[in-house]
């Protein structure tokens, strides 16, 4: 990190998908700005590091008020009934259907938006209480994961920055 | 609207420092902004980035970090290598075209 760089660090708390993006997008912006990025992984949001689960992050129709059926071509904004949502196959369908949305606009999927975070400085780290609450470990994690840290660890290394919690 | 003496020739520029007609750009006026942005040289990798940019680029705008590194075959590591801290504008303005549009 270099003295006075404007730092921005974002903590990442959720695992579904459309939440997996925000910080990948802003943290990339920022980079390109040449502004420091820091990023924090705790509790749901660990999947996004997980090497096991990243790329299968899934966005659930359920409980989302904002997901109309007008993503899949039906005019104006008719929900999908949440009973719907339910059913076996609708998360996987929604969930293909932000894929091949985002793929179409030329995203690249998480693991890769994480790598080129990394490539281009980003640093990466784990919350030391979620690691504990999911078993997981250092090899648990996508490459660039620098180190599992503290909730007291953060607060010192983003001393100055600005947090964007997600 | 201001305008700015680079490498001899007086240039149109916005508040940023970006050129606001890309036509009026040469290749003495990148390595002088190159200089003012930290880069004593512009090496045949950076000419590559810079050519490219100045070839794609869309509306006058600089294509976007992720074009750059599809486009040129560079990777991410390299570019931000080439132009440290903030390629995404530093290439922009280097190479006289706004800042890029699109967020990848």
């Amino acid at each position: 990190m270099t003295d006075n760089n404007r730092h921005i660090a974002f903590i990442c708390s959720k695992g579904n998908l459309d939440m997996a993006y925000p910080a990948l997008v802003m943290g990339w912006a920022a980079l390109g700005n040449g502004i420091d990025v820091t990023i924090f992984f705790t509790f749901w949001g660990m999947d996004m590091i997980n090497k096991d689960r990243v790329d299968h992050l899934e966005i659930p129709p359920v409980a989302n008020a904002s997901m109309k059926m007008n993503m899949m071509g039906v005019p104006g904004y008719i929900g999908i009934p949440q009973l719907a949502g339910i059913l076996p196959g609708m998360t996987p369908f929604a969930t293909k259907l932000m894929k091949d949305k985002m793929k179409g606009l030329g995203v690249p999927t998480v693991r890769e938006y994480l790598q080129m975070l990394v490539d281009a400085g980003a640093k990466l780290y784990a919350c030391k209480m979620s690691v504990d609450m999911f078993g997981l470990k250092q090899e648990d994690f996508i490459e660039g994961v620098e180190a599992v840290v503290t909730a007291g660890d953060f607060m010192d290394m983003t001393d100055g920055a600005q947090i964007i919690f997600i | 609207m201001t305008t700015k003496v680079l490498a001899g020739l007086t240039v149109q520029v916005n508040e940023e420092g970006f050129l606001t007609n890309s036509a009026e750009w040469t290749k003495e006026i990148a390595v002088e902004i190159a200089q003012q942005e930290g880069l004593a040289e512009l090496t045949a990798a950076h000419w590559k980035v810079i050519d490219f940019c100045r070839q794609n680029a869309s509306g006058g705008k600089s294509p976007t970090l992720r074009a750059i590194t599809n486009g040129t075959g560079l990777s991410t590591k390299e570019l931000f290598a080439l132009f440290p801290k903030g390629p995404a504008k530093k290439v922009a303005r280097i190479a006289g075209l706004g800042k890029p549009e699109g967020c990848v």
